[in-house]
């Protein structure tokens, strides 16, 4: 019950009571209580106010500009968030093909956010709560996730945590405290707000971080999540990653006002902007928020921002709505991946061998992360009417009879080899 | 109580202004929710039910008489007392909630554990669903059944998959959100619908609605520990018209077992909640006029629901009648009767009816028209009968 009762906003009815006095002077009207009267019509032009300033650590030359502090990343920590970085941009590749190849039916790319997901992770500890959107995989992978686990979602194959149930990249650990990812948009966030409650309820010295894109914090969920989080006193994360499209739709056409930044303001969230492409910043920013939300148990807003240089997804092509040139600019301009290399050099932690290494020997551990798990087989055909409910009830019992009447009448209707056990595979075994 | 304001209006104003309207006193639709046979009017009566029976603190323990509202507010205190993690959060909750369900509660486990929300239906249950991914247990009020559209992404998209997309290792199955549903006798548009068709639909979720006190206790203890979500609907109707004597003790009914609450052997009524008081009355009325024996089934879980109880009573009596206050067309009805077709077609005499709300909203100064009352219960045991 640490920090429970202090941080929780309680707000005795008779404090809203005026006192005898306050109608000579001045009236607190519930709704604001510290709200100023003004004799001069004023009404507030958001164009006028400066937008929230984008916080850096490290230069697109590689060099710290913050110096009010060490980075505190050692050499192999440092080469960890590295090649965690590079893994993710060689893992794209390979996948984004197998799926034009049509050897999986869908994935998501990283290029461009890179540093977004690997620099706030690697602030994080092994206890936090996690709840993705979709486009965080360096995240994942940073936290101990595994090429296996991670080809093992991505071919819904036994292995897969999953079942085999969701699409690709929809995944999930218990073991490390990673929430299911579920396609609707934004639903995650109030979730977060709620798992965190319970961390705290519990008294547990661990936080929830929850990611999402601009386009996500459109929806109403955005709305719940940050106000209910607020009000509860919640102590966790929101990570927006603003990279600039939702889909086809540039941030243009999202909102009009001041990014996401602001409206944490509006909710009376601490809020801060930093440089997505920045390792370094989305690390430190992560750190100081975590400690902020554990410490005060209250919820902390970052908005991360970055460009999305890959499309949408695999059944995007984006420059359908975008230059090439933009993408091309923005890629040479800068680059998470670059930025990092360049501040390893200047350390003199990196060399061109190194990197040349790094990506072969990376591709390897994919192509072979890859392969092995493609010829895995698929779970087991029972696992269509397991987990629906805690206990199977008598109807899908009947269902899976049903089912079962079918593959045995028409044998050669249905192709079972792939999956474990065959047809055996629809049999209770729990 | 409504009935009484009924009885005294009717009785006093022979044309009344005000907005919604009186039942003539000679009516059959003229039912006080007070007395129906299923009712358990003494603790000896109470402690006699097989189902009670079988709980051994239920068996030797006391009764108090309880209307709905109060059972209500007695289970939630026993959910709070025996798990740690259960809270209980929503719109005005602290003070007592609107339909006073809540009473004293934040009073005695305090404002972390008993909550006002946002108004923010979906954030309610997004809260609820995150609360309950961490194995602990939430259960959330929404104000009116007739405002929980905004939240049934969260409940259809994320509640009920949250098991199935995470193989198990994750799940929201500590989610119970409560919430008044059905006609209150002025509750027009939004005060008045019945919306369970709309999550039967819904594979993981489980939808319960109790038709009495001791009903309401015992299935609300079941579905805040059951670890599926469960969505319960409290007949508003019932919260202060229905009272019994209800078991003081912990206790749960299943949630997966349907109820006769009065056998028979001609006809067979499935109903639930609020539909249950005039169906029993319709059977009062068919034993008298046309000397019908009805059996009555509350089904209790609408989803998933019991199928075995409802086919047996069903192939003895050969006659189906169906009733609920949701319009018609894809409500329960429509699903029960095309199971009893295909499991009981050789016994069937004639064709399952269905009485229910016309396919309409439910509008003011209609409302009578449009619930399935005694007549039009009657009239459909007629029809099955006379077929």
């Amino acid at each position: 019950m640490r920090a429970l009762h202090s941080s929780m906003i309680s707000r005795d009815p008779a404090s809203l009571a005026q006192s005898p006095d306050a109608i000579k002077t001045e009236l607190d009207f519930p709704g604001s209580l510290h709200a100023k009267f003004t004799n001069k019509l004023n009404i507030v032009d958001p164009s006028l106010i400066n937008p929230l300033d984008i916080y850096r650590v490290v230069g697109v030359d590689g060099n710290q500009l913050d110096t009010s502090f060490d980075i505190d990343v050692d050499k192999p920590l440092a080469q960890k968030m590295y090649k965690d970085m590079v893994t993710i941009s060689i893992l794209d590749t390979i996948m984004f093909d197998a799926q034009r190849q049509g050897r999986l039916s869908f994935y998501m790319v990283n290029a461009g956010e890179e540093a977004s997901a690997v620099g706030s992770a690697s602030a994080l500890k092994p206890e936090d709560n996690i709840f993705f959107q979709y486009r965080e995989a360096g995240a994942l992978l940073h936290r101990g996730f595994t090429l296996k686990e991670m080809m093992s979602q991505l071919y819904a194959n036994k292995d897969d945590y999953g079942k085999g149930r969701n699409m690709p990249v929809h995944y999930a650990s218990k073991k490390l405290n990673i929430h299911p990812i579920s396609s609707p948009l934004a639903t995650q966030l109030p979730h977060a707000a709620g798992a965190a409650y319970a961390l705290k309820m519990r008294g547990q010295d661990a936080i929830v971080i929850c990611y999402f894109g601009e386009g996500a914090a459109s929806e109403g969920d955005f709305h719940a999540a940050l106000n209910i989080a607020a009000t509860r006193s919640c102590p966790m994360v929101f990570f927006c990653r603003n990279n600039g499209y939702a889909i086809s739709t540039p941030s243009l056409e999202q909102y009009k006002g001041d990014g996401i930044a602001s409206r944490g303001v509006g909710y009376g969230i601490d809020t801060i902007r930093v440089d997505g492409n920045d390792i370094f910043a989305v690390r430190r920013a992560t750190q100081q928020a975590r400690e902020l939300a554990l410490k005060d148990q209250k919820p902390v807003l970052i908005e991360a921002m970055s460009y999305r240089i890959a499309h949408h997804s695999t059944s995007d092509d984006s420059f359908a709505y975008r230059s090439k040139r933009e993408v091309e600019d923005w890629k040479r301009k800068d680059n998470p991946i670059t930025r990092m290399r360049k501040w390893l050099e200047i350390k003199g932690w990196w060399s061109e061998e190194a990197e040349t290494e790094l990506r072969a020997s990376t591709r390897k551990e994919v192509l072979k992360a890859f392969s092995s798990a493609e010829k895995v087989k698929k779970p087991k055909i029972k696992n269509i009417f397991d987990d629906t409910y805690e206990e199977l009830p008598e109807k899908l019992k009947a269902q899976r009879k049903e089912l079962a009447e079918i593959l045995d009448t028409y044998p050669d209707h249905y192709d079972l080899s792939h999956f474990e056990n065959g047809r055996e595979g629809l049999e209770e075994d729990k | 109580m409504l009935s009484q304001l009924r009885s005294v209006v009717a009785t006093r104003i022979p044309r009344r202004l005000y907005s919604s309207l009186a039942i003539p006193q000679a009516s059959p639709n003229h039912i006080s929710f007070s007395d129906a046979g299923f009712l358990s009017q003494s603790s000896a009566q109470t402690l006699r039910s097989q189902e009670l029976a079988a709980q051994p603190n239920v068996a030797d323990g006391t009764t108090k008489s309880m209307n709905l509202f109060q059972a209500i507010n007695d289970a939630l205190r026993i959910a709070l007392e025996t798990d740690d993690s259960a809270i209980f959060f929503g719109e005005d909750v602290a003070f007592g909630g609107v339909f006073r369900c809540s009473m004293g509660l934040q009073e005695h486990f305090g404002q972390d554990r008993v909550f006002n929300t946002p108004l923010c239906e979906q954030g309610i249950l997004g809260f609820g669903v995150g609360y309950a991914a961490m194995d602990a247990t939430a259960i959330a009020e929404i104000q009116f059944a007739d405002y929980v559209f905004p939240a049934f992404d969260q409940i259809v998209n994320e509640a009920a998959k949250y098991r199935y997309r995470g193989a198990s290792e994750f799940n929201a199955g500590g989610l119970t959100v409560r919430m008044p549903t059905g006609a209150v006798g002025h509750g027009a548009l939004y005060h008045s619908q019945s919306g369970e068709a709309y999550f039967a639909h819904c594979p993981g979720i489980k939808v319960v609605i109790p038709r009495s006190p001791i009903q309401a206790k015992g299935l609300l203890l079941a579905s805040i520990r059951a670890r599926d979500p469960v969505i319960f609907m409290e007949p508003k109707i019932l919260y202060r018209a229905s009272v019994e004597h209800v078991p003081l003790e912990d206790y749960e009914l299943p949630l997966d077992k349907a109820e006769v609450i009065k056998p028979g052997s001609d006809v067979t009524l499935i109903g639930y909640g609020t539909q249950l008081y005039y169906m029993e009355a319709a059977a009062r009325l068919a034993k008298e006029e046309l000397g019908v024996d009805c059996e009555i089934i509350d089904l209790r879980t609408i989803s998933p629901w019991d199928r075995e109880t409802v086919f047996e009573s069903v192939r003895k009596t050969g006659r189906a009648v169906v009733s609920h206050e949701a319009p018609r067309t894809n409500g329960i009805a429509a699903e029960v009767a095309a199971e009893i077709q295909s499991e009981c077609f050789l016994s069937l005499e004639a064709p399952v009816q269905r009485v229910t709300g016309w396919d309409t909203h439910v509008p003011l100064m209609y409302e009578s028209f449009v619930i399935p009352d005694v007549t039009r219960n009657f009239h459909a045991i007629k029809k099955a009968i006379e077929y």
